[in-house]
């Protein structure tokens, strides 16, 4: 009897933990984030950028038109059953939005998020069909898709080789973490080859198997293919870049998506590494005021968990830009009802009527750190430009201008995608929400 | 027809015309099957001491990895840091035999397992909380330890690329092994920790100290774990997902045998070569990635001819 007491009492005293303390003038953000199992050497930087960023708008601003952004952090360790728990915990809070940052954990949520009334915002991962608006009102991936990316790495391998028309009887390796994430793009990548003429040849990495890769290599030292595409996160893309390293493939015929290019990625392989490209959609560096302030109000008077070195590194903007589109959501969102505290549903509208033009970006602090970007209630990705990157040994430099992806190829096969994963979730329900542009 | 030939012709043909190529995939395979014959020893060190399979030696790889290479960062130079780090994990094996496993004496076998896995889950966080969750690259230059590569040219346009850091791994681990087998055989101490093994209360009959037998074995599990981590954190980063690698070291027991010294390295071998040929040869056939999967699959085919793994002791109960 005193053992079940007991035992009842601290059940009562964990579940009766308080909500985080809410002002008035305040909403609540949950991120989900890994600070902690294999794929934290990614998200640690990914969290210190979205938190920061939230944090110093608290610090600086006051938050956001004068409502504090309560920022609360979910750890799910990349994990797809912690990350639902994460987000039912998220959704108890009232959360404005849920960052899942896992495709796994985003593929999880798309059902329930229409039916809880939270949008996903899945920042250039997850599902690309989510693009469509009218099949996935609740669903957010700007500023691109991973099929918009696919089709970047191909028009950059086109430009290498002078013209689409030459990658016919080329050879392209594909190498991915063989989970929702890796598999993504597959469906393009094959369309693409079918069109283009080109063989495409799979390197699957189990999760398990990270860091164990010399199997997949030696498939590739012996395939000889013409170029390699990565698609890897956490700790699969060092060794990628080791094992690569090793077979003596040429790295600058090695390109990553932009989950693939943080800086320990690269520097895994020390000065051979050199010439490994990525894509990328935004500025690596701190060289902007927005990120100075991070620097002044968080980092130097020890409010941040980021390092001072690390800050303006590529993963760490990565996290920062998924902060400055929530935040801009807020903003338009509180500017198109006229509230100030807004709920999860006005959160929902801002999203789908983000416009982040250049003037704004240099009026927030962060000129030239993006491309421009818009979405709409039909397009929820807007398929914006990207750059190529490339690792000079020591650090991150542009290779290119600013493209954009095929999107003349890309939407119709997104629609196509879009209708199929409405058919396979039959009843899926038809878009109710109206379009507030 | 074309799947016949997938799986009885190609490979065959490919290991013949590319005779570099096939060199290249063993000495991969031997590579993997030393470092996972390391993991493999740290598991066998342990049943064979007490009977229990040490689900925390995975963690163990990792935490002497991280404290290493932590120390290092730390402005420690590296050959002193690797003496304390042999240091912790000492500590750890007298805080492990103190506080899991003397309470434990005599329980079921079940019970010390769930003990092993209660120790890991407190490893990983103990690890993330010192060091952070972030991948640390390994101090091979510092050690001392070759790095570079020899390529071998065979034929008229063949390579074998040998990693120095390969070799190294191959070396240090034959060295261990052998170092592990006389201790094991020729000591008193050895000879002790097999009849701690065979019978807990008997040994304590005869006036073995079971505590310091224990904590002996944890010790030199963790060197063991020392050594693994090291070799593996060269070869990509020392991250906790190395901790996943170590259940590679299932199937090599399975196939070695729990409580054989050489058992852990055959299995290893057999593992580490069996799996990088299947999965090179083979693998493409099932879209790749099988890797995961093969070195059980090898295991079970062992199985089913000796149960009791290749180099195991036949138990024989009577009823």
């Amino acid at each position: 009897m005193r053992n079940l007491l007991i035992g009842g009492l601290a059940l009562a005293a964990m579940t009766a933990a308080p909500l985080p303390a809410q002002a008035e003038d305040s909403v609540y953000i949950q991120l989900a984030t890994y600070r902690t199992g294999p794929f934290a050497g990614s998200g640690i930087h990914i969290a210190n950028g979205m938190a920061d960023y939230l944090n110093m708008l608290n610090e600086r601003d006051g938050g956001i038109n004068g409502v504090k952004i309560v920022v609360e952090e979910c750890e799910t360790g990349y994990n797809t059953q912690k990350g639902v728990e994460c987000y039912e915990q998220a959704k108890a809070k009232n959360t404005l939005v849920f960052n899942p940052y896992s495709t796994g954990i985003t593929l999880q949520v798309i059902p329930k998020a229409a039916v809880d009334k939270i949008p996903i915002l899945s920042m250039a991962y997850g599902l690309s069909a989510a693009a469509d608006g009218n099949t996935f009102p609740w669903i957010f991936n700007p500023p691109m898709t991973y099929w918009d990316g696919a089709t970047g790495v191909l028009s950059h391998i086109a430009n290498e080789l002078g013209g689409l028309d030459q990658l016919k009887g080329k050879k392209i390796g594909y190498i991915f973490l063989d989970a929702g994430y890796g598999r993504e793009p597959i469906p393009l990548l094959e369309k693409m080859a079918e069109e283009y003429g080109f063989e495409i040849v799979q390197y699957p990495v189990p999760v398990k198997e990270m860091q164990n890769q010399s199997a997949q290599w030696l498939n590739v030292r012996r395939d000889k293919p013409d170029f390699m595409v990565i698609w890897g996160w956490g700790a699969m893309n060092p060794t990628a870049v080791k094992e690569a390293i090793k077979i003596r493939y040429p790295m600058d015929r090695f390109i990553g998506v932009w989950w693939s290019g943080g800086e320990d990625d690269a520097r895994a392989g020390g000065q051979d590494a050199k010439g490994y490209k990525t894509l990328n959609f935004h500025a690596v560096g701190a060289d902007f005021p927005a990120i100075q302030d991070v620097k002044r109000l968080l980092v130097d008077t020890g409010k941040s968990q980021t390092e001072a070195d690390r800050l303006g590194e590529n993963l760490y903007n990565r996290g920062l830009m998924n902060s400055v589109l929530m935040a801009e959501a807020i903003r338009t969102a509180q500017e198109i009802t006229g509230k100030k505290v807004i709920t999860s549903e006005d959160m929902r509208v801002g999203l789908e009527n983000l416009n982040i033009t250049e003037a704004r970006l240099k009026e927030i602090g962060l000129e030239g750190f993006m491309a421009p970007i818009r979405t709409s209630c039909e397009q929820h990705s807007g398929h914006h430009s990207m750059y190529v990157q490339q690792w000079d040994g020591e650090k991150w430099v542009k290779l290119t201008d600013w493209f954009p992806p095929m999107t003349d190829k890309v939407k119709p096969l997104l629609a196509q995608a879009a209708q199929d994963y409405k058919t396979s979730n039959a009843p899926w329900p038809d878009r109710a929400e109206p379009c507030v542009n | 027809m074309e799947l016949l030939t997938g799986i009885f012709v190609t490979p065959f043909v490919q290991m013949v015309t590319l005779p570099d190529f096939f060199l290249q995939v063993l000495w991969e395979g031997f590579v993997g099957g030393v470092l996972y014959a390391l993991i493999a020893l740290g598991f066998v060190l342990i049943f064979k001491a007490s009977g229990v399979f040490n689900f925390a030696q995975g963690i163990m790889v990792v935490f002497a990895g991280l404290t290493l290479v932590g120390l290092h960062e730390n402005g420690v130079p590296a050959y002193l840091a690797l003496i304390l780090t042999i240091g912790v994990m000492g500590l750890l094996a007298i805080l492990v035999e103190r506080f899991v496993m003397r309470p434990l004496v005599n329980q079921a076998d079940i019970i010390l397992l769930m003990a092993t896995i209660g120790l890991t889950i407190f490893l990983i966080g103990l690890g993330e909380f010192i060091f952070g969750g972030e991948p640390k690259q390994m101090i091979t230059e510092e050690l001392g330890l070759p790095t570079g590569s020899t390529a071998i040219e065979i034929g008229s346009d063949g390579l074998l690329i040998l990693q120095h850091i390969d070799i190294a791994a191959a070396v240090i681990a034959i060295t261990m092994v052998a170092i592990l087998g006389v201790f094991f055989n020729k000591t008193r101490i050895g000879r002790a920790l097999r009849a701690v093994a065979d019978d807990h209360q008997a040994a304590l009959s005869v006036g073995i100290s079971l505590n310091q037998i224990w904590a002996i074995v944890w010790f030199a599990a963790g060197i063991v774990a020392l050594a693994t981590g090291i070799m593996w954190g060269a070869r990509s980063d020392v991250s906790f997902a190395l901790e996943i690698i170590a259940l590679k070291a299932l199937p090599v027991l399975i196939l070695g045998g729990f409580t054989s010294i050489p058992g852990a390295i055959v299995g290893g071998l057999i593992i580490g070569i069996g799996e990088k040929i299947g999965e090179i040869y083979w693998g493409p056939l099932m879209g790749g990635g099988i890797e995961s999967w093969l070195a059980y699959m090898i295991a079970l085919i062992f199985l089913l001819f000796r149960p009791q793994g290749l180099f195991g002791e036949k138990i024989i109960e009577r009823v």
